[in-house]
């Protein structure tokens, strides 16, 4: 087995905000990142994939059909994008980067059997990284 | 406890399976199957998995990791163009999985100690490009 890991970048802003919190309490919470106005963060996203070598590429995974999926999926819907605004998910959801890499994972799976119609590859890990300092997984 | 070893090397390769089309591998390999190759620089780490020797405190000697990657991957490797000068990639689809898996194979032997096993070679043929092999039993 194989795991072959894919680096994607976009950039999008978001406001943290829980409906079920008061004004004090969303304060209080999320601090600087409950700013009335939102802010942004140049997104790292990496997507693994892994199963065996095919014999016959070499490869584990079609790269260019893997592009293809993330790109339609995730980055054609979220960069340059207001995730609260812009993705209907986040209407009501929090776009913390936890909900952002299950909201990733969960388009990915939708599509996946289409993009990759075979027992092989299967979704390994899904790694955000917001800032260099705060990174989420999913794996 | 893993502890890493991280060299470079730069190379060129093209992918091109010998039972393809040509037609047939530009469509599987894309641009990667230009028939006159291109280049990457390459970054390859070698982990190793173990305990902190109790008089060394150390998994394993990085010196000596470090010599056998010198030996058994940089120098064969670097500045080559990996089919024509690199077995197995004369027969061997050099793309990064195969490359991985080689590379493995190459270091493993090298890498025996009571206290440490090979645990994992991560190759990056780009920044956002890369694999990461276990072994066979993984």
């Amino acid at each position: 087995m194989i795991r072959l890991t894919r680096r994607y970048r976009f950039s999008a802003s978001h406001r943290l905000h829980a409906r079920g919190l008061s004004e004090a309490e969303n304060r209080e919470l999320y601090g600087k990142c409950n700013n009335p106005y939102g802010h942004g963060h140049d997104y790292l996203l990496e997507v693994g994939v892994r199963g065996p070598v095919e014999e016959r590429s070499g490869r584990v995974a079609d790269v260019a059909a893997l592009d293809r999926l993330v790109g339609g999926e995730v980055i054609r819907a979220f960069d340059h994008r207001d995730l609260n605004q812009d993705v209907p998910e986040f209407a009501s959801l929090p776009p913390t980067t936890e909900n952002l890499a299950l909201e990733v994972e969960r388009r990915l799976r939708r599509n996946w059997s289409a993009a990759f119609p075979g027992e092989w590859p299967r979704l390994d890990r899904i790694r955000i990284r917001e800032t260099k300092r705060n990174i989420f997984e999913i794996s | 406890m893993l502890i890493t070893r991280r060299v470079e090397f730069s190379a060129s390769h093209v992918c091109h399976s010998p039972g393809l089309s040509d037609q047939e591998n530009r469509a599987l390999y894309g641009e990667s199957a230009n028939p006159h190759g291109h280049g990457h620089n390459y970054a390859v780490e070698v982990s190793l998995e173990g305990r902190p020797d109790a008089v060394t405190g150390m998994v394993f000697d990085l010196k000596r990791l470090k010599e056998v990657l010198n030996r058994e991957v940089v120098g064969p490797m670097d500045h080559r163009f990996l089919n024509y000068e690199v077995p197995p990639f004369d027969r061997v689809v050099p793309t990064a999985e195969n490359l991985a898996i080689e590379i493995w194979k190459r270091v493993a032997p090298h890498l025996n100690s009571p206290a440490a096993r090979l645990h994992s070679v991560r190759v990056y043929e780009t920044e956002d490009l890369y694999v990461e092999y276990y072994g066979e039993e993984r």
